[in-house]
Parts: C-alpha cells; structure tokens; sequence
C-alpha cells in the first residue's frame, strides 16, 4: 500500500513537473509575444497618424511634412529583386551540386564547413568586401547591382544551407523509383528530387531575403546614398533602401522627423509581411500540387 | 506541367541576369550623365540635401543630386579617388587626404558654407553651472580626467559636491573631434567615461532626464529642444574677442565671439567637376540661398564671406587654406581665406 502512494506522489510530481514546464514555456512564448506587440503597437500610434499615399509616393526632404519615402521603397524593392535573381541560381546550383553530386569528396567537405562558416561572418565584412570587389575592382560604382551583388553574397550561405536541408528531406524512395525507371541523374533531380524540395527551397530563400532586406550596415558600407529624389531606374542607378533612410530620419534633431521614421518603419514592417505572406503561399500552393 | 512552371521561373531569372550584366560596367553617377554626386559629413548633410532638394526643383529636367554620409573622412576618400564630385566636410582637408588627393590628381575648391556651433548644455534643474571656462572644460574633459575628476566641485570649488554625468558625441563623429582640439587641444584626445552617441537625440534625452549631466551637443539640437536643455555660456579667457562668458546663438557664432566652440563647414568641389555648368548652378546656390542655411538649423556667414567664397569658385582657386590641415580653432573666418595658398 505505502508502494503505491509513493508511486501515486511520484506520478504527481512528474504532472507538476511537466504544467510547470508547460507554463513556463508559455509564459515566455507570451513574453516574446508581448515585447513584439509592444514595439509595434508603439511604432504604429507613432507613424500612423503620417502614413498616407503623399508619403508613400514622395521624396526626401529637408521639411518633415513634405518628405516621403517613394525613394527608399522603390530601392529595396529593386535592390532585393536583383539580389534575389544573382542568389538563388547559385545557391539552388552549389546545393544541388554538393548534397547529389559532390556529397563524398574532400573538397566538397571542405566547402561546406566554409559555407557554413560564412553564414556566421558578421554583414559589414560582407560590405567591405562588396566595396572592395564590386564596387571599384569590378567597376560597378554605387550602383543597384553593387548593393544586390553584396547582399546575394551575405545570403547565399543561407539559401545553400536551407535548399540543401529541402533536397536531405526528400524521400529516397522517390529517387530510387526514378532510376529504377531508368532515369538518368539529371532526370532524376530536375523531373523528382527539385519539384518536392521546392516548396522548402522557397520558404529558405524568402526567409535570406527577408534578413537582406533590413541590413543597413553593409549598404553603407559600399556607399549606398542618403539623398536620393529619385526611384532608381536600372541595375546601375544610385539608390537607397529603407533602413537607411529610417536611420536618418531618426537621427534628426526635429521631432517631426521621428513621426516620418515609425512611418516608414511601418511601411518597412508591411513589406516584410508581404514577402514572408508570398512565401506561405507559394509553398502551400507547390504542396498542393504535389500531394 | 511543373516543370513548364519552373522552366518560366527559370528564363524570367536568366534574363533578369542578362539584363543585368548586358548594359556592360558603366558606373552611374560620375562621368556619364549630368548627376551630381556629394557625399561626406553628416553634420554638413542637412544643408547639402536642403540644396540639391531646391536645385532638384528648380531644375526638373535633370536628375536631382545625390547626397551620401560617409562621415567628413569617408567622404575625402571616396572624392579624393574621384568617385565623389563634391564632398561635404565639417572640418578643414587634413595632410594625408590632401597627399592622396594630390596623387590621384584631384585638384579641389574649398568653400565655406555655413557656420555651426557646439553648445554646452545642463539639465534645466541645474541652478549651478550658468557659466564655464575653456580652462575648467580641459580639467573635466582631458583624458587625465578619467575616473580622477567625478564630482563638480572638482571642476568649480563652489559647484555642489555631487556627481558629474557627462555626455557627448561619439569617438568617430567630427563633432567630437573639433570639441577635443577646442577643450582639451588635442584632437580626439579625451576621457573614455562618458556616455556617448553617434546619434545626437540620445544626448539631447540623457542630459534632459538626468539633473547632473553636462554635454556637449551641435546647437541645431539645442534649438529643437529649448525646454529640456539649458544652455552654459563658455569663457575663453581672451577678452579681445568679447570678455566673459559668451551664450551661443546666431549672432556670437558668426561674430566670432563664442569662442573657440564655432566651426566653419565646407563643401569642396572637385576641380574638373566645376567646369559643368550644371555644378556652378548647383554650387551657386550655396551662396544665394543662405535661408536654407538657418531653415536647418544652422548659422549662415556674413554676406562678405559668401562674396569671398564666390570668388574663389569663379576663379577656380584650388588647394586649402588650412595649410597645417585639421581643425583650426580660433582663427576667424575672413583672416584664413584671405591666406594666401
């Protein structure tokens, strides 16, 4: 009898133990949670009030009330657009090429711990780097394609982690159906081992260019403009991108300005959801489709 | 019917790639098209961007000048490698930017634009401290001060025996250097125990939340922020430029009697560039327009100094006047520019 009150506490105990634990997580989930809802609902009773199409659509200027961000938007929309074009080739091709191809050579081994070390590798060493490189040894000045061709650079680790993770969690059976067809490698990765992954593959990508898109540091760096009354209109325009513009903003001594500054957070905020909402659906869309 | 999705996926990618390599590497902004480009100090920012915006409406058949803050010596490398055509500066060209100006062969004009001053602020509690001296800055700020020097009786025997709380801007502004060579008398040279900010307003919020805090601040911020913040007047000690302790403001600034906390900030405009008719409207509007000057916050020059400056644009006068390089304390405005170079 005592046997099985003790085993009757010790029961209990392990309940308690796991609600505790339970509440615990909850408690920090709801935490997190709470900072976030804090900050945005500060950013939002801050900026609300100026977002409007005026600001939306205008440009930069020295009076609060006439400035608006047409400008910064427009960059970042380009520049993420073109970073996205020069990263996910590459990074889809150098996943393919070491989780399928080249999975048992020492090279490759070697290439990816420096891969996976260079998604470590803080972003202005990226801007240094793309200053260096792109900006005067390739000759692309301060341009669109300079800014883009440093940030698919600090992405890149990233969407080749994430594509290979998506080609791993393809079922073997799948590929062994394939070559018992009698299709070649090739076939096999572009007709089977690709269209499942990509669902994974586009969830990846869109989380790198989510990162890219709020980077300022290695824009800077490569001499990404501040004043720019102009929307950039080819890969070599001058530009700048939003968290610039909302640091500078911030930075001035008249109040009016940091209204403009949440603003513009907001508008920084709704662009992030869009991309991250895009994503969802087309995962869900290519999911779909395949089930 | 997947891999028709893809393969679209796949040629709109390509082109875009192709689109992007195939306009061949033309750089944007210098040479080519009309775009004038600035970059440099961000104190200088605000009247640069008020200018181009101006310029930009003026002229809308021309793409309106860009403007960067790469800091005053960021921009003297990017201009002295001939990316920038104009580079904005809160300090005078140094020796080794006129050295690598000198061998890229960048010949540049130096104009003074506007003036700015620095202003010593106390919380508005603070019923003390209604006056300092240059003397008693160097003894609160010198790097010997660290630690040493916590307290401001320390700084004043009739201060109150309580705790000092210093602000100011941060280690890589221009600010903070033209602040160290007017106090302390060297440049860049001070205590590290002091809380400090690349971003103004968070000074502006310390010294306003704080009842024993001293900082120093650009007046643009003071002016913004009259009730939170109580100006000190600053001695010199040098009677012939207004005895006694001076208070900033428009006037003692461009005086030349609140001294040695007010700088000139400059523009300096490539040589080669000046010979485009559409940088000497540009750089034409830097005299005219001395309204945008105060709008920003800022302390326009007297109309002599403009003439001057105007002068040595239209006569393409090249080379610095701050021959020894640096901030210059003290010396006026009229007096440097009349040097001979």
């Amino acid at each position: 009898m005592s046997g099985t009150l003790a085993g009757g506490g010790a029961a209990a105990r392990r309940r308690l133990l796991d609600l505790t634990f339970q509440a615990l997580a909850l408690a920090i989930l709801f935490l997190a949670l709470a900072a976030l809802g804090a900050l945005v609902a500060d950013v939002w009773a801050d900026g609300a009030s100026r977002l409007s199409w005026d600001f939306l659509t205008g440009f930069p200027s020295r009076r609060a009330e006439n400035a608006g961000i047409w400008h910064a938007l427009t960059g970042s929309i380009f520049v993420i657009l073109v970073t996205g074009a020069l990263a996910v080739p590459v990074g889809v091709g150098a996943a393919i090429y070491l989780e399928e191809y080249g999975t048992r050579s020492l090279s490759a081994r070697i290439i990816e711990i420096n891969i996976t070390n260079l998604a470590a590798v803080p972003s202005i060493i990226y801007g240094l780097l793309g200053l260096g490189l792109f900006v005067r040894m390739l000759g692309m000045g301060r341009s669109v394609l300079a800014g883009a061709s440093t940030l698919a650079l600090l992405v890149l680790p990233v969407v080749i982690l994430s594509t290979r993770e998506a080609l791993r969690a393809v079922p073997p059976s799948i590929r062994e159906g394939s070559y018992a067809l009698g299709a070649t490698k090739w076939q096999t990765i572009w007709y089977q081992v690709l269209p499942v992954a990509l669902p994974g593959i586009l969830t990846g990508t869109i989380l790198a260019l989510s990162r890219a898109i709020g980077e300022t540091a290695p824009l800077l760096t490569i001499g990404a403009l501040t004043f720019v009354a102009f929307a950039p209109d080819s890969i070599w325009s001058p530009f700048t991108v939003l968290p610039i513009q909302i640091f500078n903003w911030v930075s001035r001594p008249q109040a009016e300005f940091q209204v403009n500054a949440a603003a513009g957070i907001l508008v920084l905020l709704a662009l992030l959801l869009t991309m991250n909402a895009a994503a969802i659906w087309l995962r869900d869309r290519y999911q779909k489709k395949l089930t | 019917m997947f891999h028709l999705h893809f393969r679209v996926a796949l040629v709109v990618l390509l082109v875009a790639v192709a689109a992007a390599c195939g306009r061949g590497s033309q750089p944007s902004g210098e040479g080519g098209g009309a775009l004038i480009t600035l970059d440099g100090s961000s104190t200088v920012f605000p009247i640069a961007e008020a200018v181009a915006e101006e310029y930009g409406k003026a002229n809308p058949d021309i793409r309106t000048p860009t403007v960067g803050i790469s800091g005053t010596g960021g921009g003297f490398q990017k201009f002295c490698r001939g990316e920038t055509d104009i580079s904005n500066a809160s300090r005078p060209i140094r020796p080794a930017e006129i050295e690598a100006c000198g061998k890229a062969g960048i010949e540049y004009i130096e104009l003074p634009i506007a003036y700015d001053g620095l202003a010593i602020v106390v919380n508005p509690g603070n019923t003390w401290a209604t006056e300092i001296t240059v003397a008693e800055l160097k003894t609160l700020w010198a790097p010997e001060a660290q630690g040493k020097v916590t307290r401001w009786n320390q700084v004043r025997g009739s201060w109150p025996d309580r705790e000092i709380h210093l602000f100011g801007a941060g280690v890589d502004s221009g600010t903070y250097d033209y602040f160290t060579e007017a106090t302390v008398g060297q440049e860049g040279a001070s205590r590290g125990d002091f809380t400090s900010s690349e971003d103004d307003n968070v000074i502006v919020q310390g010294v306003s939340s704080d009842g024993l805090a001293l900082g120093f601040l650009p007046l643009a911020y003071v002016e913004q922020n009259r009730s939170r913040l109580t100006l000190v007047p600053v001695d010199d000690g040098k009677p012939d430029n207004g005895a006694g302790p001076i208070t900033p403001s428009a006037d003692t600034v461009r005086g030349g009697t609140y001294q040695p906390l007010s700088r000139p900030l400059f523009v300096y405009v490539s040589r080669k560039a000046a010979d485009r008719p559409e940088v000497q409207q540009f750089v034409e509007m830097f005299f005219s327009r001395d309204d945008l000057v105060r709008e920003v916050g800022y302390i326009e020059l007297t109309p002599p100094i403009y003439e001057l400056a105007r002068k040595h644009f239209a006569d393409r006068r090249v080379g610095t006047a701050f021959g020894e390089g640096g901030s210059q304390v003290g010396m006026t405005l009229e007096a440097l520019l009349a040097r001979e170079r």
